[in-house]
């Protein structure tokens, strides 16, 4: 039995959380305001999702966290911990085995099914705060559709640099209303949003909670003449060959060496359970290591 | 107050707002669902679902409206001692619950505004029965299409072209819960 009340929070902070839950549900992709709260981690270290998770999770969940797509960096394995201890809920590294999945600033590449959550961690919610920094203005600019300002961002990309040089947090409109931020998820990811199941996103510091319901309409904003292109680094992943999966780039020596691999590491690894061999990999469970 | 409006609150507050939560949230995401809830054992006049949704959402910080013949000394009772949710007017809610024709008109409710169209009302319809059929709903969180049993067709597609402003409803019978945000599209199905 745990000495904290179930998932940390209290409950009558539960309760805000979760109006501001469904409020963002209801007007997919709009900004819920929330009273975000301090939690025993520093802003930046995911304090909005871990509100999120906290209000939505139940004693028989099975949370997953990952940070980059990795289950085993630093944030990812204290958010998981805190919740082992807190909501003495299970934990899983498999993405097909959660209920409810925390992530930073990526979507697990196997595809998520009806009766799974995911919730974001989102620095910053406001998708034109690096254009127009004050508040009072993008809340109007969201109220009267105004988004021209960021056409004209994109635009300037495409002027500077030949093509829309945006490659994370990129901008899309939910619904054909609202345009969000989808936090600094890779643009790769940017068609994946359009799931089965439900996205929520948890902005602490920013005090913002939004949400998109499952099947909802999500398009990333181009232009007809230079169409939104989900991008990836060229090659495959140096430990499981697969090629359509998002990579990370690792320096491995002092002389410029690299390696790709996946950045999903449940998805790497099952596929290299599976027998898939990349370039520097070795069969499963037989690490140099 | 009666002593039996100390009763029937959830005995393990935490644990099963949290069930209850799970449930509410998957019908708001996922319009034309219905779910079941339980937890709450509410007063004559009340229903679980509709009961133990305000026990999870409401608290001293929002206004509660009872509409026609929920407004007794009983269940004002059961709900103050349990929420502390204020109850007011129709116009001030934040949460309204009542039989559908007790709620009406729809346009005395809170839509929001331009700028914050979340600061709207939430109505929760006391239903005699929830069935998947009758009125046909397509809109975010719907794959194709889905049919729910709503009490009437004209007031939610009117309330559902005043998007991004509007308000949303939960409907519950029982034990059962569905809800219809906004954005869903209601139309009436067409006769095979």
């Amino acid at each position: 039995m745990s000495d904290y009340n179930f998932a940390y929070l209290d409950e009558q902070t539960k309760r805000m959380i979760r109006r501001a839950i469904l409020k963002g549900l209801a007007i997919p992709g709009y900004q819920v305001p929330f009273a975000s709260r301090e939690m025993p981690m520093p802003y930046g270290w995911g304090t909005g999702g871990v509100q999120v998770t906290a209000a939505c999770l139940t004693p028989d969940d099975t949370l997953k966290v990952i940070d980059q797509g990795a289950d085993d960096t630093t944030n990812a394995v204290s958010i998981r911990r805190f919740f082992e201890k807190t909501a003495a809920i299970n934990v899983t590294q498999a993405t097909s085995d959660a209920t409810v999945i925390q992530t930073r600033h990526r979507i697990p590449e196997e595809p998520l099914n009806e009766d799974q959550i995911l919730v974001y961690q989102v620095p910053i919610p406001e998708p034109l705060r690096f254009l127009e920094p004050r508040e009072t203005e993008t809340r109007k600019m969201h109220a009267l559709e105004e988004y021209g300002l960021m056409h004209v961002k994109l635009f300037e990309d495409i002027s500077q640099h030949g093509q829309i040089a945006t490659a994370y947090a990129y901008p899309v409109k939910v619904e054909g209303r609202y345009v969000m931020d989808p936090s600094p998820i890779p643009r790769f990811d940017n068609p994946k949003m359009e799931m089965a199941a439900i996205q929520l996103f948890g902005a602490g510091r920013e005090q913002r909670i939004y949400a998109i319901p499952p099947y909802t309409q999500v398009v990333s904003l181009d232009f007809d003449d230079y169409p939104f292109e989900a991008s990836k680094a060229e090659g495959a992943c140096a430990l499981c060959a697969a090629d359509h999966t998002y990579l990370d780039e690792v320096i491995v020596d002092d002389d410029g060496g690299r390696m790709f691999v996946c950045s999903d590491t449940d998805y790497c690894e099952s596929r290299r359970q599976a027998g898939h061999i990349g370039e520097q990999g070795t069969p499963y469970g037989k690490d140099a290591a | 107050m009666e002593l039996s409006a100390l009763s029937g609150g959830f005995d393990n507050a935490a644990h099963q707002s949290a069930t209850a939560f799970r449930a509410i949230m998957n019908v708001m995401a996922r319009p034309g669902v219905i779910e079941t809830v339980t937890g709450a054992v509410p007063p004559k006049g009340l229903s679980v679902a509709a009961s133990s949704l305000l026990l999870t959402l409401c608290d001293p910080e929002t206004k509660l409206h009872l509409a026609g013949d929920l407004d007794t000394k009983t269940i004002r009772d059961w709900l103050t001692f349990h929420t502390g949710a204020p109850i007011v007017p129709a116009a001030q809610a934040d949460f309204a619950i009542g039989a559908w024709d007790d709620l009406m008109p729809l346009t005395q409710y809170a839509i929001g505004t331009d700028q914050y169209p979340d600061r709207s009302a939430t109505l929760i319809v006391e239903m005699p029965e929830l069935a998947q059929s009758g009125t046909t709903l397509t809109g975010p969180g719907i794959k194709d299409s889905v049919q729910l049993s709503l009490p009437a067709l004209e007031p939610f597609q009117l309330n559902a072209a005043l998007f991004p402003l509007g308000c949303d409803f939960f409907f519950t019978a029982g034990d059962q819960i569905a809800a219809l945000p906004r954005t869903t599209k209601p139309e009436s199905t067409p006769c095979m």
